[in-house]
């Protein structure tokens, strides 16, 4: 349900003291010892809930232990689908693998072996899917804070347990979608965490039907390292409710779109018609006019050209907006935001997670039902549409694990299945036939005052010349380009700045970088 | 390091009166566990540091290539810059402010409310570091803020003009004052009432006002006990990591992560995966701050036995 969404960027706290844990650890000891931070790495993994826990012992008794399994409270909305395993599961998940084809070197194979799941908070819902579906299985489920919000935990830990020499899950869902980055790669002669997935764990007919583009983030060197979880393409938000009201026309291009902020600003002042304060503001703008921003060239390769017409006119649309304050530069999570804008959104360029997180939220913007609209992304003049993409979490199978069939086919389920993507899944499922159903079912909703196919669209439109390099292009955008934007200064006159801190940090990780 | 001057100097100002055999029994069992943590978890790791800074990832001895790497890298240096900074506004207002505090505390003619002042500037310093920091994220937001008014009378209307870049070695001193001052002003009230009586009698007699009392009797008998808290805030300072690192997380990194000499070195060991590089800088600021309480303990005079 849209209504229930929970956006990883909400979930602050939570990994914030997972961080202040290892921070106060490390800054115990001005030596940075690892001793230190690996108890909370293992503090962290301990916090496995009391449904996890059972279910690591359920394999005598499984049917006494699936009441606890399902205390989440998120009782499936089609019982009959997703009691019966056979209808959704994979089918076609392999019992046995043939090892010697997946090109990288396996642990030895056993097919009783148990595995081990991260997960964070909002994904409680797939696991106990997944065991409703299969009790049988001895499944561990850790939950962790999910990676968000730049905690990097997910990297943090494995690179812990890459020294270890031990101690990897089997599947980690990450709430964010650069990390097969650097899971493909081994860092400092280590083998890489991530399996590959396209050589024999994953049919390819299955993974064909992901929505084009999607896999993208996944894919290094044509090899597949992860699966998709959900979409979070950017398209046009608006309150159809006001437009009609004021009587304007809905823009399909970026020109008309400024144009229109120009005459909000004049007479209607105080409402908005985007938001530019947010870390991942270039991804909704920058990516979306095609600014080389963040192009990967190679596994440790980049491209990064920001002085080109393509940046700049998005640049001077950001800069007009905010000098007209047609563009807020409050973070839509804030509460500044919520108190100056409620009521006072006329369109919002922004991902597809929008809807749950602040649309349709009553902490925040809570529009009415029967208001909210949606339309396809905006173009640049006569050129075809593209889009941008804020997040889309992604799972991961271990390349260490015992049991790669059974780590495989738990990554598919929870990817492909409706028990979990159409019934269940806040957000807009990657896997296309799952898409198409979920897609039915919030239409059914009512909430909505257009039809939703704007968001089949916008999942097609992403553009792929904007990369997942290891590094955070939010990261830099926030500390170069926000500071600028909430002093009143030009993005358009800095791009020189926002130009050099990407150079700096590509370098730092290793890139090479092309101007 | 920091806890050795604690224990050093603890010794001159306990006065020796119980038999000497028996003291030093007593004194090893008090100090034994001390000891035992001390290398557990600052000697040993503190070493293993130093030993990561000095080879390659693959192992091998690698020279100063993992020092140059780091004071290469382009965040070094405006860390560095950073923390100098914070250190600056910190230790100087820590150093001023507590002692005039405590001097102000202790002239109190009424016993209560002495008491109670030296119990609310205690009471912050009560709470775990980490929430007290989680509190100011709430103080430093214009709209959440109980002092919401000043903040936007001083023109700071949201979170992230309020934490602009330029303000934050001052954000973070004050937050740390406000966490960490209390201990000191009971530490040096305790100190002030050390100082004999007679002393400060003769001083009355002799036509000596509030002000002069303060400048000529107190100060220089604190000096030692300023040094004491010059050198273990500086090292809790060069550390400074929990501020910046809650404060990028609520700002959404609008405050880096890499804020920080310690922050970076998290980043080299967990977002780059270089426990050396990591280890080259720990052992760097290892040495600054070695090199920074030397001169505190010299010019302090903290090691000097007590003449009385």
């Amino acid at each position: 349900m849209l209504t229930s969404q929970m956006h990883p960027r909400r979930t602050r706290f939570v990994a914030m003291t997972t961080v202040t844990l290892a921070g106060l650890v490390l800054a115990g000891c001005s030596s940075g010892s690892s001793s230190g931070t690996k108890s909370s790495a293992s503090a962290a993994a301990s916090s496995t809930s009391a449904a996890a826990a059972a279910s690591s012992s359920a394999v005598a008794a499984p049917t006494s232990n699936s009441a606890a399994a399902s205390t989440s409270g998120a009782a499936p909305t089609t019982g009959a689908a997703s009691t019966a395993p056979a209808s959704s599961a994979p089918s076609s998940a392999p019992t046995s693998i043939n090892t010697s084809a997946l090109g990288f070197k396996t642990a030895t194979q056993d097919a009783s072996a148990g595995i081990t799941v991260w997960i964070d908070a909002s994904r409680q819902a797939a696991a106990t899917a997944y065991k409703k579906a299969y009790p049988g299985d001895k499944i561990t489920v850790v939950t962790y804070d999910g990676s968000a919000n730049g905690s990097n935990s997910f990297k943090t830990k494995m690179a812990l347990y890459d020294r270890a020499g031990s101690g990897w899950p089997d599947v980690v869902f990450s709430s964010q979608n650069n990390d097969a980055s650097w899971a493909s790669l081994g860092t400092a002669g280590k083998q890489p965490y991530a399996a590959t997935l396209n050589t024999g764990l994953v049919p390819s007919g299955t993974l064909s039907s992901w929505t084009k583009g999607s896999l993208d983030p996944c894919t290094v060197n044509g090899k597949v390292y992860c699966l998709r979880n959900d979409l979070a393409q950017d398209v046009l938000w608006y309150n159809k409710t006001l437009m009609t009201q004021f009587g304007y026309t809905l823009p399909t291009t970026w020109e008309q779109f400024q144009t229109l902020g120009a005459q909000v600003a004049k007479d209607h002042p105080g409402y908005i018609i985007g938001d530019v304060g947010d870390t991942f503001a270039p991804e909704i703008y920058m990516w979306s006019s095609e600014c080389q921003a963040n192009k990967v060239t190679g596994p440790k390769s980049v491209s990064v050209s920001v002085q080109t017409p393509e940046c700049k006119r998005m640049a001077q649309l950001i800069d007009a907006g905010v000098a007209n304050k047609s563009l807020s530069t409050l973070s839509v999570f804030t509460p500044e935001f919520v108190k100056a804008s409620a009521g006072k959104v006329l369109m919002m360029p922004g991902p597809a997670w929008y809807t749950g997180a602040i649309f349709n939220n009553p902490s925040s913007l809570n529009v009415p039902k029967g208001q909210l609209g949606v339309a396809p992304p905006l173009a640049w003049g006569t050129s075809p549409a593209v889009t941008g993409d804020v997040g889309g979490g992604t799972w991961f199978v271990s390349s260490h694990s015992k049991n790669l069939a059974l780590a495989a086919k738990y990554a598919e389920y929870v990817t492909t299945a409706d028990a979990y993507q159409v019934d269940q899944a806040p957000g807009y499922p990657a896997y296309a036939p799952a898409a198409a159903k979920w897609l039915a079912k919030q239409q059914s909703s009512g909430y909505f005052a257009t039809d939703l196919s704007a968001l089949t669209t916008a999942g097609g439109l992403v553009w792929s010349g904007w990369g997942s390099p290891s590094y955070s292009q939010e990261a830099i955008w926030a500390k170069t380009m926000t500071p600028i934007l909430t002093s009143g200064g030009s993005i358009a006159n800095n791009l020189g700045k926002w130009q050099q801190a990407i150079t700096d940090q590509a370098k730092v990780n290793g890139y090479s970088v092309q101007q | 390091m920091s806890a050795d001057l604690r224990a050093a100097d603890a010794a001159p100002l306990t006065r020796g009166r119980r038999r000497p055999q028996r003291g030093r029994l007593v004194g090893a069992i008090f100090v034994t566990p001390y000891a035992l943590f001390l290398l557990a978890f600052g000697v040993v790791p503190a070493l293993y540091a130093v030993g990561l800074s000095f080879t390659k990832a693959q192992g091998g001895f690698a020279g100063f290539a993992n020092f140059s790497k780091v004071m290469g890298d382009f965040r070094f240096w405006p860390a560095v810059q950073h923390v100098g900074l914070y250190l600056l506004v910190w230790l100087v207002a820590l150093l001023v402010l507590v002692v005039v505090l405590a001097i102000m505390v202790q002239s109190l003619r009424s016993r209560s409310a002495s008491a109670t002042l030296r119990l609310v500037y205690y009471l912050p310093g009560a709470l775990a570091g980490a929430s007290s920091v989680m509190l100011w994220l709430f103080v430093l937001n214009p709209v959440a803020s109980p002092v919401g008014p000043l903040l936007r009378w001083l023109g700071y209307h949201s979170f992230d003009s309020t934490i602009q870049p330029s303000h934050l070695p001052v954000i973070f001193a004050i937050i740390a004052f406000w966490t960490g001052a209390g201990g000191w002003i009971l530490v040096m009230f305790g100190a002030l009432n050390n100082i004999p009586l007679e002393i400060l009698e003769a001083a009355r007699i002799d036509g000596a006002g509030p002000f002069q009392l303060a400048w000529r009797i107190q100060l220089p008998l604190l000096r030692k006990w300023i040094s004491y808290v010059a050198v273990l805030s500086l090292a809790a300072g060069t550390q400074l990591f929990v501020e910046p690192t809650l404060l990028s997380q609520a700002s959404n990194a609008v405050v880096p992560n890499d804020y920080s000499l310690n922050q970076l070195a998290y980043q080299y060991a967990f977002d780059l995966g270089d426990f050396n590089g990591s280890a080259a800088i720990a052992v760097l600021l290892l040495v600054v701050s070695l090199v920074l309480s030397a001169l505190f303990v010299l010019r302090g005079g903290l090691f000097e036995r007590d003449a009385s």
